[in-house]
């Protein structure tokens, strides 16, 4: 067993009683005045009240997806990039069958029609 | 470049993500997006990954620096797992046209969800093992909420993906505090680094977080509440699908590394398991008693079998290893039957799966009764089926390890399971109608499911010897 | 060639699963010869094994063919394995060989029957259970065997379920078997507690341990007996055979005389080296076997209904072959058995013919003068009448004849004695039923003389080829007393002698040859002849004792059948129903079904509180889940720590 391990739960302990007597202290001594205002859950200054599965246009997100994809392609190209002569052909090929598959990926979005902004 | 053992070990997997990719392709070539060729083809690509997984057999081995092992253990899982997507496949046409889902979608999903499993049972590292966790997860959510239109299938998926996400967490947080102790995240460095029966601190939360990351993926007790929400709402052949191919998967893992790698760290976790399981059956079987809805009722039967499952895992050894995979196999077929007859039944259209529709079934349509018979008495655990064989085996293998409370908890939970399973059989062949059934289609490929299944429970069960062996043999 | 015996019971699975599945829309003649092509073809192979076995050297004499791990649980393991020595091989060689002929016949008998298919799918389905009790090399693949044919005797017997009496008889035949197969699985356990194994050339080198008579094998004896008692139609359990004959007569024929019904005989004989080592167990058998084999004689010698007298005289038959089981004369029982299903086979065909010719006349009082209008039949016939009476020079004789020396040589003299008066009345029914039915002046109705005929040759040359087997099929076992070497004996030497340190203690019946034997032999034919004399005067010549004795008490008894059914229904059925009813009534409703429900409702309670549990918010679910994390992590480092 680690020696520092009883210090490790003391830490634990620590934080537990201290988190839970500020939630206790908040109960006691907070003043309580509810009103209907208080009760709307904020939601960047829109109304939070009306049904939850209203439509919206889906566009920017599906842009917005597909950047956070080739952004962590990029992410992956870099440290590839560098490493590129210790890798040799191994690497070359991985990395190519991997842009070929997210190419594939581009290509299906292109043609679902994505990128049509009307 | 690669070595011949590296390109022949991920070739079923190379395979599945081939075919993927075409039938994405040929989808785009209908602008319709009903292009009736992508079900042909996605089955043609799970047959060939499963001719060529059986073709594996004895000529694995481990790939790419040790990160994939295609023993005979992932052949037969990986021939199971390519068996559950073909039939997935072949029950999906029609209900998908039937609530109007696009198939050119579906299929590519399916296709990588299997690809994630297939990564997760040929993993043999924690990090490879994390990927196909992933790839199977993330195609999971959409598929779970393909059925746009119905709120209760969004609903679904978005739980799924909060609470997914949630247990993802721990799943990698766990992978990193093994990685920090033991600097390795392959299983078998793991197992070389990780032997004392009383780790470091760091070592057991790092177990203790890879152990609840698998329990949501298995949906064992306390992190099941996904998952008879998630069956409900899920489309009935996805239901299917993830009741049955991502346990088969999660269980395999398992059994690589808590059975395996973790083996030395056994006293560390047992207790908990042990817990666990027993929780997980008790649980699941009490609260599916009172369900009225088929799926949601399978729901909870299907976390009840986790329970057993976990009995393999926390009685450990080549035995229990060997009985464990057999109900797998045993679970797979007739979870799988079960579904298949749920979706024929149901076809009221409201997707509303009442137990009440079941009666006098059993009369009206033979085949669907004498076939759900079957999967019922498998799923109860009668002779002579293979689920019987199942826990026998399973059983067996625990109570020969001591654990005889943990035995005696799972053998009242079976009778108290018989219950419900018999109650369905009842509502079919003893009740009358209470209101007309919608004429059940006659599709082929159900029909033929229905048979498939049936027959190959019946035969395990009349020759279980021989399924065993086979197991026993791919065991690493 | 040992590698192919797996076809023998290949066939006639396939033949069902072909008939099952492909022939529905094939004629009649071409289901009813594919079926009996697939028996035949069993036959073939049956003997291609008879051929070599033959070919080893005659201590080695068995081999076993693995077919594939069946059951492996711990330590219990049932492979399904063939086993072919002398005895399964007789076995195979009488079953498939008795099956052909009378699945040929059956497509004359049964020409036209709606459920033609049916009958042939049942009849290919029993030769395949048949094959597999005889050649299972252990007790799991036997009671498999075991089960399956009674299943299709079940089906059969009530093939014609839509009359209600027959369905009954199916039911009453299914019933009872099962008070003997419950003996028989109770005895299966016990084998596999004591022994370890079930199978048996596993068992025999484990017998080492026990003591000759030790009571635990014992045990094991009359269980397994009273599993034989029920297949073979002995007393006490004898009452499902007669109503049996509701079923069609060829399968009369082949499952409730030749063969199914044979198989307790075959249990005790292949299981010989059990028994030996229980003298209890065998005075039992013996006492049984001899007693059931007057009890039912007797009662055969005033039935009216054709197939009534052979099922009484088949009972009566396998009587004598536990008797012979009994005072340790395997080989003799088997031998006995052989012979039987020849004539036997033959009879029953023969009155299948009858009942053909006759428009379903069963009542041989509406008979008479056939001879005439069926010659092809009457002389088989009267060739199988011959042979059951034991007259020399037809096998009955010779079989029969050696049962009753060994009963005798070995000590058994008083059931000899019941075994020479058996003799009597067997020969006496058999020549009233030959006499009532084929000579004399025709009884039946017009309409039935109208249409008398004899049967096509499909039903006559079956009997012609069992006419000549049940001639001459006795040769196979001459005793050194009649100038023969006992070949059959001498085959069957290595299986029953399996027991041999038993043997000895038993004391072998000597093979000398005395005056004793010959003494023997002359009573018992003296004794059938007796029989034949006195039938002779009473239904040939139509003295007037039969009239006269048919107004006595006795008679009724016997007619009767001694009331046994009665007796059963009123000390056994009746009370069981009424108990039944009582428990029913309070015990299961009340106690039974209050402590289920109240179970269910318990559950069904826990299970309302824990659905609420699921309230479908996915913040509840994770606020739970967190607090699972916290237990599991508490529980790791409570084991770690503690």
């Amino acid at each position: 067993m680690n020696d520092n391990f009883p210090i490790l739960i003391l830490l634990f302990l620590v934080a537990a009683v201290v988190v839970l007597a500020f939630l206790a202290l908040t109960v006691f001594f907070g003043p309580k005045r509810p009103n209907p205002d208080k009760g709307l859950p904020f939601e960047c200054g829109t109304v939070g009240v009306g049904d939850a599965r209203a439509p919206f246009p889906i566009k920017y997100y599906l842009a917005g997806i597909i950047f956070a994809v080739f952004d962590v392609e990029l992410a992956f190209l870099y440290p590839w990039a560098v490493a590129f002569r210790d890798l040799r052909l191994v690497g070359f090929v991985s990395m190519m069958i991997f842009l070929a598959i997210l190419a594939v990926g581009l290509y299906y979005a292109v043609r679902r029609g994505v990128f049509e902004w009307k | 470049m690669y070595s011949s053992t590296d390109i022949i070990g991920i070739l079923p997997e190379f395979l599945l993500v081939i075919t993927a990719i075409l039938v994405l392709i040929l989808d785009l070539l209908d602008k319709r997006g009903e292009t009736a060729g992508v079900v042909p083809l996605s089955l043609v690509g799970f047959i060939g990954a499963g001719i060529v997984s059986a073709f594996l057999w004895d000529r694995g081995g481990y790939a790419f620096y040790d990160m994939v092992v295609a023993d005979n253990f992932t052949t037969v899982f990986r021939v199971l797992l390519c068996f559950i997507g073909a039939i997935t496949v072949l029950v999906s046409p029609a209900y998908l046209r039937y609530r109007d889902i696009r198939l050119g979608e579906y299929h590519p999903l399916l296709i990588i969800a299997v690809f994630g499993m297939m990564v997760m049972v040929s993993a043999a590292d924690l990090l490879l093992f994390f990927l196909g966790v992933e790839t199977l997860s993330i195609a999971l959510y959409v598929l779970a909420c393909l059925d746009r239109r119905d709120s209760r299938s969004t609903e679904a998926a978005l739980k799924y993906l909060i609470l997914g996400a949630f247990s993802t967490a721990f799943l990698l947080y766990g992978v990193a505090l093994l990685y920090a102790v033991t600097g390795f995240t392959s299983y078998a460095g793991i197992m070389e680094n990780l032997r004392e029966t009383t780790p470091d601190p760091l070592a057991v939360a790092g177990i203790g977080f890879l152990l609840i990351g698998f329990a949501f993926k298995v949906a064992a007790v306390p992190f099941h509440f996904w998952s008879p929400d998630v069956y409900q709402g899920a489309p009935t052949p996805i239901t299917a699908f993830m009741s049955v191919g991502p346990k088969a998967a999660a269980f395999v893992a398992l059994i690589r590394v808590f059975g395996i790698a973790l083996d030395g760290t056994a006293d560390v976790w047992m207790d908990a398991l042990a817990i666990v399981a027993a929780l997980t059956m008790t649980l699941g079987n009490v609260v599916a008693l009172r369900q009225q809805n088929i799926k949601r009722m399978l729901a909870y039967s299907s976390i009840a079998h986790a329970g057993y499952l976990l009995v393999g895992i926390v009685a450990g050894g080549q035995r229990a290893f060997a009985a464990l995979s057999f109900y797998l196999v045993a679970y797979a077929l007739m979870n799988l039957g079960a579904f298949t007859v749920a979706m024929l039944v149901n076809r009221r259209g409201d997707g509303d799966y009442q137990l009440e529709d079941y009666k006098g079934a059993g009369f009206a349509h033979p085949l669907l009764g004498a076939t759900m018979a079957i999967f019922m008495f498998s799923l109860a655990g009668i002779p002579p089926t293979a689920g019987f064989f199942g826990k026998l085996y399973l059983f067996s293998a625990a109570v020969e390890k001591g654990y005889v409370l943990l035995v005696v908890i799972a053998v009242l939970n079976s009778a108290l399971a018989a219950y419900y399973y018999l109650r369905i059989l009842g509502y079919m062949y003893m009740a009358r109608p209470e209101r007309e059934l919608k004429p059940v289609p006659r599709l082929g490929a159900y029909t033929f499911t229905l048979i498939l299944t049936s027959a190959i429970i019946l035969f395990i069960g009349a020759l279980p010897a021989g399924m065993l062996n086979l197991l026993f043999a791919a065991l690493p | 060639m040992p590698q192919f015996v797996f076809l023998v019971i290949l066939f006639p699975l396939l033949g069902v699963v072909v008939n099952t599945f492909l022939t529905r829309r094939w004629s009649e003649t071409a289901i009813g010869w594919f079926s009996s092509a697939m028996v035949g073809a069993s036959f073939a192979g049956s003997v291609a094994t008879y051929a070599t076995l033959l070919g080893f050297d005659e201590s080695a004499r068995h081999f076993q063919q693995v077919l594939f791990d069946w059951i492996r649980v711990g330590s219990f393991h049932a492979p399904a394995t063939l086993l072919v020595d002398p005895l399964s091989c007789v076995m195979i060689l009488v079953v498939s060989g008795v099956s052909f002929l009378i699945h040929i016949y059956s497509i004359g008998y049964m020409h036209g029957d709606p459920g033609f298919r049916r009958y042939f799918i049942f009849l290919n389905l029993f030769v395949f259970f048949m094959l597999l009790l005889v050649l299972g090399n252990n007790f799991l693949l036997m009671f498999i065997g075991w089960e399956g044919v009674g299943l299709c005797s079940y089906l059969l017997i009530g093939f014609w379920y839509a009359d209600e009496a027959k369905a009954t008889a199916g039911k009453k035949a299914f019933i009872v078997n099962r008070i003997g197969d419950f003996g028989f699985l109770l005895a299966i356990f016990l084998i596999w507690s004591v022994f370890g194994t079930v199978q048996f050339h596993e068992i025999i080198p484990r017998l080492g341990s026990f003591p000759i008579g030790s009571s635990v094998i014992t045990a094991i004896c009359l269980l397994l007996f009273v599993g034989a008692v029920g297949k073979s139609a002995q007393f006490p359990l004898y009452v499902w055979l007669p109503d049996a004959m509701a079923g069609p007569t060829p399968v009369s024929a082949l499952i409730h005389a030749a063969t199914m019904v044979t198989a307790g005989v075959y249990m005790v004989a292949r299981t010989n080296f059990l028994y030996s080592m229980a003298p209890t167990a065998l005075e039992v058998v013996a006492i049984v076997g001899g007693g059931t084999a007057i009890f039912a004689a007797s009662i055969g010698l005033v039935q009216n209904d054709i197939k009534k007298v052979l099922a009484y005289s088949t009972v009566s038959q396998l009587g004598y072959m536990f008797l012979a089981c009994g005072v340790a004369a395997y080989g003799v029982a088997i031998f006995h058995l052989v012979t039987h299903a020849f004539f036997k086979a033959l009879l029953f065909l023969g009155s299948g013919s009858v009942i053909h010719g006759m428009s379903g006349e069963q009542d041989i009082r509406n008979m008479g003068g056939l001879k005439a209008k069926m010659p092809t039949t009457y002389w088989t016939f009267l060739a199988g009448t011959l042979a059951i009476a034991g007259i020399p020079g037809l096998s009955g004789f010779f079989s029969k004849d050696e049962i009753l020396w060994k009963t005798f040589s070995s000590g058994h003299h008083t059931l000899w004695i019941l075994g020479v008066v058996g003799a009597l009345f067997t020969a006496f029914y058999m020549f009233r039923l030959l006499y009532l039915t084929f000579h004399g002046q025709f009884r039946g109705s017009r309409s039935q003389e109208h249409h008398l005929h004899e049967s096509p040759s499909v039903m006559t040359v079956p009997l012609v080829i069992l006419a000549v087997l049940a001639i001459i099929g006795g040769y196979i076992g001459l005793t050194p007393a009649l100038g023969g070497t006992n070949p059959f004996e001498h085959w069957l030497h290595p299986v029953v002698t399996q027991g041999a340190r038993a043997h000895t203690l038993l004391g072998e019946a000597s093979h000398e040859v005395g005056a004793l034997e010959y003494l023997v032999m002359l009573i018992s034919v003296v004794v059938a002849l007796l029989g034949i004399w006195i039938a002779r005067s009473g239904y040939l010549r139509q003295a007037s004792w039969p009239g006269k004795l048919s107004k006595g008490a006795a008679y009724n008894t016997v007619l009767n059948k001694y009331y046994v059914d009665q007796i059963y229904d009123t000390v056994i059925s009746q009370p069981i129903v009424k108990i039944s009813e009582v428990m029913a009534q309070w015990f299961d409703l009340g106690v039974i079904d209050g402590l289920v429900n109240g179970v269910a409702a318990f559950f069904g309670w826990v299970a309302g509180g824990l659905r609420r549990v699921q309230t479908g918010l996915v913040q509840n679910y994770a606020v739970l889940m967190a607090a699972g994390i916290l237990l599991i992590l508490a529980t790791l480092f409570y084991r770690v720590l503690f």
